[in-house]
């Protein structure tokens, strides 16, 4: 909402400077978004008189003129056709900066003949495209007058951004209002003509709904004018048009414009001889169409308001007129709409047909509904002054929704709610200024609300007008107790386990990244996901357009990216929900990671290796131990999701159906399609399917350290390569739970003289002595054991050692 | 006597003379071993009576002892000779690079919001959350945003397909919604705030179809905006890590705030970066308020009894504020280079003792 600072003081009688004047804006909470001052930029620009303009001795098309400036006599050199003799314009001296040149100004010698300043065209001083000439300024003016003044520049313009709830204050009218609650002078009256007419008016209104939507439009107030002449509105109203940055269009549209911004009260204009029969307000039949006043045709239905004649739809109610009834040059009659539309229909009429307007900006806010007489009265009156004409009486349908509403504000309660100490006598004083009707009942205030204030619900909203006047500002911070003395720990175990797991990936070497939640379609396809529920409506690209199923796809596609960057070796990870469906429990906070590329760069010490698939199981049961997942006790086995290796993948569970996580190769296929170069190795663990930990003491169990050292025995088995290693541990482990403490496999091995399908796998197997050091009889016992459990358990051979 | 002193002489003169520990245990052997010289002397003793056995017993341990002594002192001499030797062979470049080291990251929106919840979990208040695809109720209407409100347009809301019965899911475009869904499932007095993702259908420069918000949320039955100002000047001086900000507060509006407020704070730019706290520019960093009463009643409470006050911040705006970071698309590029430059160290866990950056 835009406005200049004297429109304003048509509403305001004020002294305020315009620096005050923005601070009070900003202060009521009408955001001043910019001052724009083209007096500033023009203040080296002076009225001058051409006091005698001669032919230039060396150039037919020059003329050398003696032109009165503020600092006195001075010869100008100057190629305008118009420059003549008795000419009052603009000067620039020699120093200036031209705006519309962007040259410095010099006294310069032009054929021979110094010239000592520049007679200005409007394009130089960038207020327009005119430059068919010098300006030529007629009327009265004083040698050196401030241009900006002379040509009506003068008069900064303020822009301010109204929140939705405050329709009042897109007029100058409601602004001003504000600004005289706030202290900043003193609001003047609306002067309503009540203009009777001479004449019945040649054109009736009409509401034309049933009972479910009469209150698409509740009131229409017309009136008709003959004899008026439409041309060019005033040089004064052009420009303030202008300066809000609207076209002047004719006189009688620019006096709707004028008024809408005035006050919040947009009209429409008919050219009354293009109208057939009775005006009314209908809903729409589905299909019909208007040619509107932005050239466009628009296809309505049956949702939609409409100002209609006998010949169908001449506008649409509270957004935009028709081209056909619209007002031109030769328009002779005028019929004028005032009219009052259902905010709700007239914003969803626009979002559907896309216009925006300012009547639509108004009417789907909620203009006043007691001020649409007398809007059409201040638009009679404007169309009287300037196009002359002589009105009918007004034609009136329906009654606006006046909306009355009155609510009790405790004279306690912007203290107890707002903070702030502020006299009833004050309290009292600001929402009368700002339109309330007051009445002191004792403990409370009634508040009638202004039929202006629709925002206005309750005792809250009162408590709001009063401290946003007073100025929050003025509330005083107040300390919020402390709950304990001591802070006490806030985080839920899932949020702690989020967090260590962030920062063991981070120590283990990956960055962690934050990607979309959305995803490509096909992407989402290869991931699992691609369900319809989670398809966006309105995704911002086709790249955006599924939830992620997985927070694999984005990083796998953010390795591409980063291989196209020249990176090789990328460790990502990313900490984030997934989303299986639309409801909340359908939504798991994940953490995902690849790695891709060498463990590490060249080095003279030792060769990198490419990273597998252990790799990612080794992150995973990091992350999983961080994250307090009962580690010693999940199971690993064989395989994953389809978008992982078949052979190269497997899950983590704590049984079947409580999946933990997975790991392993991406699938190659899934890479292709990805258009991503592998391989590429992946986990990712599900931190919801971790469960609780169990409640438990800050003690920890006392430490059994031995004094005995352990015995370590190496056993080799040769087994079919499909036997699990994890199988060959187990059985190892189990042989004698009280003396073996640890097993590792130290070696593997297939090929050679094994035999096809066969493998070798070889464990260290540790044995811990508690009371007494092992017999050599104890230990064969134990190996034997061993040997038998894993032979057992696997169908392995014993290979050697022991 | 005199013969013992010539073996002594002799065989200190062997120990000195033994150039090696191969050499020096050769000496050793000759004389302290089963069949040296001095035990071979030991075992005449026997023969021997009381009074002569006594002083030549003494006399042979004196000299096994300066013996040995001489054994283990030329030893030790011997020994370091030796690693003097081998340490004269033993060089290695300390200047070659050593092995490499993946070195992993934590992003900036991490690190700031474990240092926001440092500073709020202070304060008493915990980590709420919610769900990112949202009812249109938890999303607007509990917020007492009613559909065809204007605000709703302002929110550029992402919309999932319509159900067989009309109503369809949305993303959150703010996490409001988690106001409700704790109000909900507690009673007052609450103090939470929501951490987490929000979309808009919006990608330009400055916005990307995602971003971070944090939400706070306190209702007992006397909290009023005085604490709020209080509450957002404490955060904003512990989070921007500076002695004092000025903090300009703006009545604005929001559906679910009465009376409602945005919030600015003071900066200057010196060398092209920001700084907070000095100067007199203004920039506002987020919106607040005192709850709604239709919002406090849609959450299950009583507005009568209960009051309090809310607000919503950018954790990626007050990220890229406190750390100098230019542009807020790049936090979603996954780029390597910009996530090693500006994410964080894993041991770098903000604390309050500790300090936050």
């Amino acid at each position: 909402m835009k406005f200049t600072l004297k429109w304003l003081k048509e509403h305001l009688d004020t002294d305020a400077s315009i620096e005050e004047i923005c601070d009070g804006l900003v202060g009521v909470g009408l955001e001043v978004e910019g001052v724009e001052d083209q007096a500033s930029a023009l203040s080296a620009f002076t009225v001058c008189r051409v006091k005698e303009a001669r032919q230039h001795p060396n150039a037919d098309r020059l003329r050398v003129c003696d032109v009165e400036t503020k600092d006195g006599l001075v010869q100008v050199v100057c190629g305008a056709p118009n420059a003549r003799t008795g000419l009052v314009g603009i000067f620039a001296a020699p120093g200036t900066h031209v705006p519309g040149t962007g040259v410095d100004l010099e006294v310069g010698t032009i054929r021979g003949v110094e010239s000592v300043g520049m007679l200005c065209s409007e394009r130089e001083l960038m207020i327009s495209d005119s430059h068919d000439g010098i300006i030529d300024l007629q009327g009265d003016f004083e040698i050196g007058m401030s241009a900006a003044e002379a040509l009506g520049l003068d008069d900064p313009v303020i822009d301010v951004a109204i929140t939705p709830n405050r329709p009042d204050a897109l007029g100058v009218h409601g602004i001003a209002r504000d600004l005289s609650a706030k202290g900043l002078g003193k609001l003047k009256p609306v002067n309503v003509p009540a203009i009777k007419g001479s004449h019945a008016s040649p054109i009736n209104v009409e509401l034309r709904f049933d009972k479910d939507s009469g209150d698409a439009c509740s009131m229409f107030v017309g009136r008709h004018i003959k004899g008026v002449r439409n041309g060019p509105s005033p040089d004064w109203l052009q420009r303030r048009l202008l300066a809000i940055g609207l076209r002047p269009i004719s006189a009688l549209v620019d006096i709707t414009n004028y008024i809408t911004f005035g006050y919040g009260r947009p009209l429409h204009v008919f050219d009354a001889n293009k109208v057939k029969g009775t005006i009314h307000a209908r809903l729409a039949k589905d299909g019909e169409t208007l040619e509107a006043l932005d050239g466009k045709t628009y296809t309505l239905d049956d949702t939609m308001t409409v100002i209609a004649d006998d010949n169908g739809p001449e506008g649409i109610a509270g957004i935009i007129g028709g081209e056909v009834s619209g007002c031109d040059e030769n328009t002779t009659e005028v019929f004028i709409e005032a009219a009052y539309f259902d905010p709700v229909r007239t914003a969803a009429t626009g979002r559907k047909l896309g216009i925006i307007t300012d009547a639509r900006y108004r009417f789907e806010r909620g203009v006043d509904p007691a001020f649409v007489e007398p809007g059409a009265q201040l638009c009679t009156q404007m169309i009287l002054d300037l196009c002359g004409g002589e009105p009918s009486e007004l034609v009136i349908a329906g009654a606006a929704p006046l909306n009355e509403r009155s609510f009790n504000l405790r004279k306690s309660r912007v203290k107890s709610l707002a903070g702030i100490d502020v006299s009833v006598e004050r309290q009292v004083e600001i929402l009368s200024d700002l339109g309330f009707k007051v009445s002191d009942k004792g403990d409370v205030l009634e508040c009638a609300a202004p039929t202006w204030r629709p925002d206005v619900h309750g005792e809250a909203d009162l408590v709001e007008e009063v401290a946003r006047i007073v100025g929050l500002d003025n509330v005083k911070p107040a300390a919020m107790p402390r709950p304990h003395d001591v802070a006490r720990p806030v985080l839920t175990p899932r949020q702690k386990r989020m967090l260590a797991s962030r920062r063991t990936l981070a120590s283990r070497g990956l960055n962690e990244a934050v990607t979309w939640s959305f995803l490509p379609e096909a992407h989402a396809a290869l991931f699992g996901g691609g369900q319809p529920e989670l398809k966006l409506a309105n995704p911002i690209s086709s790249e955006l357009s599924d939830m992620r199923p997985s927070l694999l796809p984005n990083l796998v596609a953010a390795v591409g990216r980063n291989l196209d960057r020249g990176q090789t070796n990328i460790a990502l990870f990313e900490v984030g929900q997934a989303y299986a469906g639309d409801k909340p429990e359908d939504e798991t906070l994940r953490t995902a990671g690849v790695r891709r590329g060498q463990t590490g760069a060249r080095h003279w010490a030792e060769r990198p290796r490419s990273v597998d698939l252990y790799d990612a199981k080794a992150d995973l049961m990091a992350t999983l131990e961080a994250a307090g997942a009962p580690v010693q006790s999940v199971q690993v086995v064989q395989g994953g999701p389809d978008w992982f290796h078949p052979g190269r993948s497997g899950t983590v569970q704590l049984g079947p159906k409580n999946q933990l996580g997975w790991f392993g190769e991406v699938h190659p296929r899934v890479l292709r399609e990805m258009d991503v170069k592998g391989p590429l190795v992946a986990f990712e663990m599900v931190i919801d399917n971790i469960p609780e930990p169990k409640q438990s003491t800050t003690a920890r169990p006392a430490l059994e350290a031995q004094d005995l050292l352990p015995v370590k025995r190496d056993f080799a088995f040769v087994a079919e390569a499909q036997v699990a290693a994890d199988k060959f541990i187990r059985a190892a482990k189990g042989a004698d739970k009280a003396l073996i403490t640890d097993v590792s496999v130290f070696d593997v091995f297939a090929g050679g003289n094994l035999g096809d399908g066969m493998r070798s796998i070889a464990l260290e197997v540790t044995l811990q002595p508690k009371d007494k050091t092992l017999t050599d009889e104890a230990i064969d016992a134990v190996s034997k054991a061993v040997v038998a459990a894993v032979t057992k358990a696997t169908g392995a051979t014993l290979r050697g050692g022991g | 006597m005199t013969e013992l002193s010539e073996l002594e002489s002799q065989l200190i003169a062997a120990v000195d003379a033994a150039g090696d520990e191969a050499a020096l245990d050769d000496v050793r052997v000759s004389a302290l071993g089963k069949k040296g010289t001095i035990s071979e002397r030991m075992k005449t003793l026997g023969k021997m009576d009381p009074e002569e056995r006594k002083a030549a017993g003494q006399a042979l341990n004196a000299l096994k002892d300066k013996v040995a002594d001489a054994i283990a002192i030329r030893s030790t001499s011997l020994k370091n000779a030796a690693l003097e030797a081998r340490l004269a062979n033993e060089f290695d470049d300390v200047t070659l690079p050593v092995r490499p080291e993946l070195k992993g990251s934590v992003h900036p929106v991490s690190q700031v919001w474990e240092e926001v919840v440092q500073i709020f979990g202070d304060m008493g208040f915990a980590v709420a959350e919610g769900p990112h695809i949202e009812t249109d109720w938890y999303n607007f209407g509990a917020l007492n945003i009613p559909e065809d409100h204007p605000a709703r347009q302002e929110h550029d809301t992402f919309y999932f397909n319509p159900k067989e019965d009309g109503s369809r899911m949305v993303l959150r475009t703010h996490t409001s919604p988690v106001q409700i869904r704790t109000m909900e499932k507690s009673t007052p007095p609450i103090r939470i705030i929501a951490p987490g993702r929000t979309y808009r259908c919006d990608s330009d420069q400055t916005h990307t179809p995602m971003f971070h918000q944090v939400e706070g949320l306190v209702l007992d039955e006397t909290t009023h905006l005085g604490h709020l100002k209080w509450c957002l000047e404490e955060f904003c001086k512990a989070f921007f890590e500076v002695d004092q900000v000025k903090m300009r507060f703006r009545a604005s509006h929001f559906p679910f705030t009465e009376p409602s407020m945005e919030v600015d704070i003071n900066y200057s730019v010196e060398n092209g970066q920001v700084k907070i706290g000095t100067g007199n520019k203004w920039m506002e960093i987020l919106g607040s308020g005192m709850v709604h009463p239709k919002v406090i009643a849609a959450g299950g409470l009583d507005p009568d009894k209960v009051q309090g006050f809310a607000f919503g911040m950018g954790i990626d705006r007050i990220a890229m504020l406190k750390y100098g970071i230019p542009d807020l698309r790049a936090f979603f590029e996954a780029d390597l280079r910009w996530l090693r430059h500006y994410g964080f160290s894993a041991l770098n866990v903000p604390t309050l003792p500790g300090g936050l950056s």
